[in-house]
Parts: C-alpha cells; sequence; structure tokens
C-alpha cells in the first residue's frame, strides 16, 4: 500500500511540470501581455517596453520558464505582475475558500446521492425512472443557472441565506456555513445525480453476485446484506465517481464563485487570465493540478481502505 | 453461427451470418416508434433552421430595443419577453442557437476523431493501448477549465476554446471505445475474420466500430451536453461571446443582472439550454436503443409472467414416494420463468422427492436440467421472475409456498442452509472470513459480540481446519479454494440448520480437496444429524455422500432410486448414460462414453419425452405423448417406457 503511494506521487511529478509547460507555451501566444496591461492605453511604446524588462516579459519564453522553474525550485511562485503579491500568498488567501465550496459540495453530493441510489436499486420501475430522470435533470440544469435560482428563491424571496459573499470559517463557523449553503447546493446537483445513477448500478450489480445470494440463502437479514455487504462493495465505483465529482467541481467552482461572489481561486483564475497575470495563472494551474494529484490519491488510498486485496498487494 | 465449417471467403460473409434473426424492421422504423427520440430530433433539427436560417423563425432583429417594453414578460409582441433594453428575447435565443450548436458540433467532432481511433487502437494493438492509456490519465488530470480560460484569453475566439473543450473530455470517450471494442474483438466473427487476414483496421472499422456504435453514441451525446453547458457558463462569464452578440449564457446574465426586477427573464436563457441538453441525451438513448435493437434479439427485461400459464401436462408423479416422515416433501414441484411476450416458460416439471431427517440425497444430471432452480425453489430463492406455479414443498409438514417472504427467510440459515459451487466467489472478499461466520452466529444465536467470536472458532474447528485463529483473520483471498468452501460449509452451519442444500460443493475444486469435502460432509451428517440435498452432475460424488438420488433432465425428475441399486441397475437410458460417462464407473477398459447432444434449452422440450432426441433406445411410442413417472420396482421409480428393455438388456455400456 506504501509503495502504491510513493509510486502515485512519483508518477504525478511529471504531470505538474507537463502542466507547467503547458500554461507558458500557451500563454506565450497570448497577444499583448502584462506589461501593456498594467501601463494602461495611454502608456508610450517606450514606457511599455521598460516595464516588459522590468518584469521579464522580454525574455524568451525557455527562459521565462527557467526562471520560473528557479523560483520553484526555492520554495516560490513568483510575484504577480498587477499588484507585486506573492502568488503563494494570494493563493493560499483563497485557497480555503474553493476548497471549503468543492469539498462541500462532493461530499454533500456522494451523501444524498447514495441515499438516492440506495433507495432507488431497492425499488422497482417507477424508482428506477425516478433516477433516470434526475440524472438527465442532473445534466441539463446549468449550475450557474440553478445557482441564479436559488439565490431568486432563498435570498431574494425568502431572505434565508445570504445571496453573495464569503465568511471564512475562523470567523463565523455559523456565518461560514451560511454562506455556503447556496454555492455548494447549486454545484452538488449534477453529483448527487450522477453518484445516485452509479449507486443504483452499482447495488444491482453487486445484488446479482455469488456471495450475496449465499448471505441471504444463510438467512442473513436483508439490512445487513444491503448496508453492510452490498453498499461497502459498490463503495469502490462510488469512490471513484466522487473522486471525478471533485475535479469537476473544482472546475465548476470557477462559474459558481463568480456568481456568489466568493474570494476563490476561480474567481482569481477569471481576473488573472483577463489580465494576463502570467504567474498568478501559472501558479493556479499548479494548485489546481496539486488538488487533482491529492484527490487522486485520496481515491487510491480509499480503495484500499475498502479492499483488502489492494491494501496488502 | 461458429460452426460454419468453411471458410468465408471474404470478412462480409462473417458479418452476414451474426445473429439478425429479429431484424424485422429497418433502423428509421425503429427510431420513428420511439417518441422521445423523433421529439428530441425535431427539435434539434429546428435548431439546425434556427443556426442557418434564423430569420425564418422570427422576423424581430435580436439587437432592436424597444424602450417603451424594457423587462416585459411574455406578451403577443414578445412571447418570451423582453431584456433591459427591451430586446426581444425569443430572437436573441434563435440567433444564439447557431453559435451555440456550432460549438456543440466542434467539441464533439474533435472529441470523436480523436477518441475513436485512438480508443479502437488501445483495443486492438497491445503497444498502443499502454501509451494512449497514460495519455488519457495526463488529460484527465489537467484542470481543464484554467486551459479553457487560457485559450479564452488568447485566442478571444469560442470556437477554439471548444476545440480545446473536445481534447479535454476525449479522454472518457476513449475508455469508452476502448472497453467496448475489447469485448467485441473477442467475438467469433471477428477473431474468425482475424484468422482470414483481414487487415486490422479494417476489421476495426468495418466491424468493430458499427457493433459499439451504441456505447459511443450515448458517450457523445453527453459530450454534447457537457460543451452546450460549458460554453454557456464561459458565455454567462462573459468570456468568449461578449455583448451585445446574443448566445445563451450571455442571455442567462443578463437576466442575472436583472434579475431582482423581473426574475422571469432567468426562465427562457435557461430552459433553452436544459431542453437542448435533454434533447441530446434522449436522442443518444434512442440512437443506441435502435443499434442495439438491430444486433441483439429483443428481451425483455424484468419480465414478468402475465398471460395464463400452460404448463405442459405432465403427469402427476404418482409414483410410490419413499419416506413418510420426510423432513422436506417436495410434491409435484413447477417452476417457470417469464417469457419475452409473458407468457410462462416452465424450466421444472412436476418433480417430487422426499429428503428424511438426518439423510443425503442426491439430485443429479447435467447443467441445465433445473437442478439449481429446483434447490433455489426449496429455498424460496428463485431468481429473475421465476415462480412456483404448482406443486407443494412441505418442511416438517409446514407447507412453505404458504409463507410469507418475511416468513420463508426465516428458515433460512435456521432450518435449511446453503453452500453454493464456486467457494472463491461465495465469500464476501470485502471482509474477515471470522467477520462472515460471526456475523451468520450471531444473526441465528443472537450471541454477544464475544460469545459469537468464540463460537467462530468451535465451527472452524468442527469443519476441520487446522489453525482456525489464523483463518478467522484472514481475507477470501488469502486462503485456498478447499479452505473458503470449508469456510462456505461453516457458515451454513452457524444457524445449526437441519437441511443443507449443496450445491455443485465440489466441481470447483481439484480431486483431492474434493474427497476431503464430500468426507467432511459425511462426517458432519454423522456428527450432526443434518440432511443433505446434493446437486450435482457427478455421480460419483452423490455415491459417495447420497443413500438415495433423483436423476433429473431437462426439467424432469427421470429416475428415483436408492444409490446403490441406480449404479448397478439405472432404470433410465439417462442414468445410464451418465453412469457410462463417468470416469469413475467405466467398465476398465473400454472407452467412456459420453452422452451424444446436450440437454435443449428449455423451450426445445417436447411434451413427449424430453430425452428421445438424445436416446439409444428411443422408438415411435417414446413420442406421442407425455411420458409418466412409474413405480418400477420397490422404492424405484423411472420415466421411461422402455424399462422393460433396459431391465432385461441392459444398455449398451
Ligand atoms: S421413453 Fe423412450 S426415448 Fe425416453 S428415455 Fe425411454 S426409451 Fe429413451
Amino acid at each position: 500500500m506504501l509503495i502504491l503511494i510513493l509510486k502515485r506521487v512519483l508518477i504525478s511529478i511529471p504531470l505538474l511540470f507537463v502542466v507547467s509547460v503547458l500554461v507558458f507555451v500557451l500563454q506565450s501566444f497570448i497577444p499583448g501581455d502584462a506589461a501593456q496591461q498594467i501601463a494602461g492605453p495611454q502608456a508610450s511604446p517606450e514606457m511599455v517596453e521598460k516595464l516588459r524588462e522590468a518584469l521579464g516579459l522580454n525574455l524568451p519564453v525557455w527562459e521565462q520558464y527557467a526562471r520560473w522553474l528557479g523560483e520553484v525550485l526555492h520554495g516560490s511562485l513568483g510575484t504577480s505582475l498587477l499588484n507585486g503579491q506573492p502568488v503563494i500568498d494570494a493563493l493560499n488567501q483563497r485557497l480555503p475558500t474553493t476548497l471549503s465550496l468543492v469539498i462541500g459540495s462532493t461530499v454533500i453530493a456522494t451523501i444524498v446521492g447514495v441515499v438516492l441510489g440506495v433507495i432507488s436499486s431497492r425499488g422497482k420501475g417507477a424508482a428506477a425512472r425516478f433516477i433516470d430522470v434526475l440524472s438527465i435533470a442532473g445534466l441539463a440544469v446549468p449550475g450557474f443557472w440553478l445557482a441564479l435560482l436559488l439565490i431568486t428563491v432563498f435570498s431574494v424571496q425568502l431572505g434565508i441565506f445570504p445571496a453573495t459573499g464569503y465568511v471564512a470559517f475562523a470567523d463565523s463557523p455559523s456565518e461560514w456555513l451560511r454562506s455556503l449553503a447556496l454555492p455548494v447546493a447549486a454545484l452538488s446537483l449534477t453529483g448527487v445525480t450522477a453518484i445516485a445513477k452509479q449507486t443504483r448500478e452499482a447495488m444491482l450489480d453487486v445484488q446479482a453476485s455469488d456471495f450475496i445470494r449465499n448471505l441471504r440463502a444463510n438467512g442473513i437479514p436483508e439490512s445487513a446484506i444491503v448496508f453492510r455487504h452490498a453498499l461497502r462493495s459498490s463503495a469502490v465505483r462510488i469512490v471513484t465517481i466522487s473522486g471525478l465529482l471533485f475535479i469537476g467541481a473544482l472546475g465548476g467552482s470557477v462559474v459558481i464563485e463568480q456568481v456568489f461572489g466568493l474570494p476563490g481561486l476561480g474567481t482569481l483564475a477569471v481576473s488573472a487570465t483577463t489580465s494576463k497575470d502570467l504567474p498568478m495563472i501559472q501558479g493556479i494551474a499548479v494548485y489546481f493540478t496539486l488538488i487533482v494529484i491529492v484527490v487522486n490519491l485520496a481515491t487510491d488510498i480509499a480503495y484500499g481502505w475498502i479492499n483488502p486485496k489492494v491494501r496488502t498487494s | 453461427m461458429t460452426s460454419s465449417p468453411t471458410p468465408a471467403p471474404d470478412s462480409t460473409t462473417w458479418i452476414a451470418t451474426q445473429p439478425r434473426n429479429r431484424r424485422r424492421r429497418g433502423p428509421l422504423a425503429r427510431f420513428i416508434r420511439k417518441p422521445l427520440g423523433v421529439a428530441a430530433a425535431v427539435l434539434l433539427l429546428l435548431g439546425v433552421v434556427a443556426s442557418f436560417a434564423p430569420s425564418l423563425l422570427t422576423s424581430i432583429d435580436p439587437q432592436a430595443a424597444d424602450f417603451a417594453n424594457v423587462l416585459s414578460g411574455p406578451t403577443a409582441a414578445h412571447w418570451l419577453g423582453t431584456d433591459s433594453l427591451g430586446r426581444d428575447i425569443l430572437s436573441r435565443i434563435i440567433y444564439g442557437t447557431g453559435p451555440a450548436l456550432l460549438g456543440v458540433l466542434i467539441a464533439v467532432g474533435v472529441a470523436a476523431l480523436v477518441a475513436i481511433p485512438a480508443g479502437l487502437a488501445a483495443a486492438m494493438f497491445r503497444p498502443v493501448d499502454a501509451v494512449v492509456t497514460r495519455l488519457n490519465d495526463l488529460v484527465m488530470s489537467i484542470p481543464g477549465i484554467i486551459v479553457l480560460l487560457m485559450v479564452l484569453a488568447l485566442s478571444g475566439s469560442m470556437n477554439w476554446a471548444m476545440v480545446a473543450v473536445g481534447l479535454l473530455t476525449a479522454p472518457g470517450l476513449v475508455r469508452v471505445v476502448r472497453s467496448s471494442a475489447a469485448t467485441v474483438t473477442e467475438e467469433p466473427y471477428i477473431a474468425a475474420a482475424r484468422v482470414f487476414g483481414v487487415g486490422k483496421w479494417k476489421i476495426a472499422f468495418r466491424h468493430v466500430l458499427p457493433r459499439i456504435a451504441g456505447p459511443i453514441l450515448v458517450n457523445v451525446s453527453l459530450i454534447a451536453a457537457n460543451a452546450l453547458v460549458t460554453a454557456a457558463g464561459l458565455n454567462f462569464l462573459g468570456l468568449g461571446l461578449t455583448p451585445p452578440t446574443p448566445s445563451w449564457g450571455g442571455l442567462v446574465a443578463d437576466g442575472a443582472a436583472v434579475m431582482n426586477q423581473q426574475p422571469w427573464t432567468l426562465v427562457p436563457s435557461g430552459g433553452v439550454i436544459a431542453i437542448t441538453v435533454i434533447a441530446f441525451v434522449l436522442l443518444g438513448d434512442a440512437i443506441r436503443d435502435v443499434t442495439a435493437e438491430g444486433w441483439t434479439a429483443g428481451r425483455s427485461k424484468g419480465a414478468s409472467i402475465t398471460r395464463a400459464t400452460t404448463v405442459p401436462a405432465t403427469s402427476s408423479d404418482d409414483a410410490v414416494i419413499e419416506s413418510a416422515d420426510a423432513l422436506l416433501r417436495v410434491r409435484d414441484l413447477s417452476i417457470a420463468f417469464p417469457d419475452a411476450d409473458g407468457s410462462a416458460r416452465s424450466v421444472v416439471q412436476s418433480v417430487s422427492f422426499d429428503i428424511g431427517a438426518g439423510e443425503a440425497v442426491g439430485i443429479v444430471g447435467e447443467s441445465g436440467c433445473g437442478k439449481t432452480i429446483t434447490g433455489l425453489g426449496v429455498l424460496g430463492m428463485l431468481p429473475g421472475g421465476a415462480r412456483v406455479v404448482s406443486g407443494s414443498i412441505q418442511l416438517d409438514g409446514v407447507e412453505l409456498l404458504e409463507l410469507s417472504p418475511r416468513e420463508r427467510a426465516a428458515v433460512r440459515g435456521k432450518t435449511i442452509a446453503f453452500v453454493s459451487q464456486e467457494p472463491m466467489t461465495a465469500l464476501d472478499p470485502l471482509f474477515t472470513v471470522g467477520y462472515q461466520i460471526s456475523q451468520a452466529v450471531r444473526v441465528h444465536t443472537g450471541a454477544s459480540r464475544k460469545r459469537a467470536a468464540a463460537r467462530t472458532l468451535e465451527l472452524l474447528e468442527q469443519v476441520r481446519i487446522v489453525d482456525p485463529k489464523r483463518v478467522a483473520r484472514s481475507y477470501p483471498h488469502e486462503i485456498s479454494g478447499g479452505m473458503a468452501q470449508r469456510v462456505s460449509i461453516a457458515i451454513a452451519l452457524a444457524g445449526a440448520p437441519r437441511l443443507l442444500i449443496a450445491d455443485e460443493p465440489t466441481t470447483a475444486l481439484d480431486v483431492t480437496v474434493q474427497a476431503e469435502i464430500v468426507a467432511l460432509l459425511r462426517t458432519l451428517q454423522e456428527e450432526t444429524g443434518l440432511a443433505v440435498m446434493l446437486i450435482s452432475h457427478d455421480l460419483g460424488v452423490v455415491s459417495a455422500l447420497c443413500e438415495r438420488a433423483v436423476v433429473m433432465y431437462a426439467g424432469q425428475a427421470v429416475e428415483r432410486a436408492p444409490v446403490g441399486e441406480l449404479m448397478s441397475t439405472p432404470l433410465h437410458p439417462y442414468s445410464a448414460g451418465l453412469l457410462s460417462a463417468n470416469p469413475h464407473f467405466a467398465t476398465p477398459g473400454s472407452r467412456l462414453q459420453t452422452i451424444p447432444g446436450s440437454v435443449p434449452p428449455p423451450d426445445k422440450w417436447p411434451v413427449s419425452c424430453h430425452f428421445a432426441d438424445r436416446c439409444a433406445l428411443a422408438t415411435e411410442a417414446c413420442r406421442v405423448g407425455p411420458i409418466p413417472l412409474v413405480a418400477v420396482a420397490p422404492g424405484r421409480a423411472s420415466r421411461c417406457v422402455r424399462v422393460d428393455a433396459l431391465q432385461t438388456e441392459g444398455v449398451a455400456r
């Protein structure tokens, strides 16, 4: 198991490398640069050029990359071209918001999805159709649109939850919860339906297996068969989907953060791209990739926890 | 289709020999019978019209501001209302259709162009597989949204962003193509085409691709749905298509800005996205169903018996019943499965037998004869819509068929226990052996955790496991097949049952272990007074354990006899055949004689003797009507009109 984790970590290093190169190469194609943006439209070409030199933007791409890599090796991700803030600080400041949102929605989606999936796997025709309809709805309703709908109903009309803004957990746990409720709900719908469908299918597959038949034939009560044995066997598939959902939610968080005005990595990503703040974009890409790597690792560990065969090999 | 002896001159011949028997209608005709799919297709066609000629659908200019009617709800002039500048929302939706569908087309096209060849190559060429899988994992770990944002900043063009969406969603499609193609390539006719030297790419595109069109289309429809929503999200953020160009995502953003004054504006903009996504999904499903129907005979899943059942009239079993005080008494048990058309297809016909307390009775026959179904019927666990259509199952004088499902469940494990064929899949791989045994102990005896743990070790000793403590801590994959079968038996014994139904308990094991398990069952039977219903195809195993046997063929009991007499003088040609086909009993020196042919499937069972087509003694008399099971000797019954011939001549062995 330890070896497995180590292997995973080793594989992820080239991945980070590839992503960072990709960002640099893509970025170098973008017409215009941050110097122009900072100097403003009135600035003389000489001024822009000077700024460019100061920021190191006049160097060839590979050299810019080498410089960046050098900084990374010193534990820094550079400074924002726009305001000189160390990128790491900006990212760390915003990371908790994004993580709260994404983890929250994955957890909610998994719990609700599993409950719905188990219920529908026990039912006949109608329950199955309900899940099918729900999963189409999960695809069809865009998260940002659902977000607006939730704001209209729960903030504007009922006034239960705030429409925008984020309160840090450290400041007030209850306000933190309230500020996240709607964003998490908006971000979890697709996940709920995906998990429900997978859970249902996994449960039905397991139900057909020999050992479930034997448990039933030897008088083990249905509740133990469903919740202990079948659900645990289905957990491998559920965990896989949860991991994918987490990564999907990371992408979805960009739009959702924008709708709810949450100061997370997503809003930062949008503003950094529009202002061509290369170090910032680079940093966000690295963080996102790191999160993906951690999630994949967590998924692997979960497999091991569920399945003794993985654990012992 | 695989038994064609003449090599096909070209691969198309092989294609033609696939099962296509149910292909009654053309694909279009089948599609038209799917109302949801048709509705989706019509809607998307409308979208295509809107893309190429929006002015055909609306006369209102999407940019025309009607300041007198700002933020109106639906009116006669503006069917879907107006936005904050008084622009017609319907018109803006129609003009936004082109870019939306073009984006989807680009994403789907790119994904398909990349993923289908890559997936096929991965399925058919081993070295490619590793590379493709690696690349796939890599792309899946790239933060897609960052790439999209950068591509948009870079090009400012929605179309390039959609190319990126296509590339980023390709890995999912690669997986689908690869796994379904891998399944298809194992089918015999593909293998045959290979043998005849048809080029791999030709096989891939001409033979494999059409077969996996279903899963591909479903995945493509999901990619389309995803692309549409992603594009709308980007436009909503004000990226790509920027105002005042009408776009669906932009419409939602416009609505968001004014949702406090006029929430209605959110409805049409979000609605059109949702409806289009639904159309993609439904169209994908419908086309998948149509292609699937083209390839497989339409077998209705989850069917139940709806039509009046007409079980073939076999004479009721009036032959001598052995014991008066039977523990299990099965009478005229008939079991049927639902057919595709709702009628009943009988798989067990009027089977009767008794099992006395502490007695071991074998149910013998080849697979497909209804032995296992009979066992499951006794347990009250018939699979897939099968049900008992007539007969009686009495346990200790109590009619099981009259009990509620809950009451029948209470019988399982406590009075009747079960051991299955494949020990390696019989245990839950995720729990330790000890946990699984003690779970059964606690369920049946209500013992505490500690007591159950102690009892678990006792049970493991009882099934002659040498190191019970260690085995109890092991997971199923850590123990051998023979040991797993002992553990299964220990679980079955946890509730101190009086009858053990053992379904081919030794078949999956190698010979020495087989003998050990049989010996174990025998000891348990002697030690605990356990009755055993042994289901087996192997007369050798049956003779080693059982006093009496019921021979089943094609759903019927064809002979019932004490095992010793059955072995020495079989009174049914099928029993005789089984005997001479068994290596244990073949006359030394002579060759093993297998019974020619195989057990016919239930829909081919005649009303007359089921065995007639394989029987060396068959005559005209065998094919006229149902053959009754009659007493032929004390304690013996046979379902054969030529018992006399058998008794006098014996069957040529
Ligand atoms: S009834 Fe006729 S066909 Fe059937 S087993 Fe007897 S001899 Fe053979």
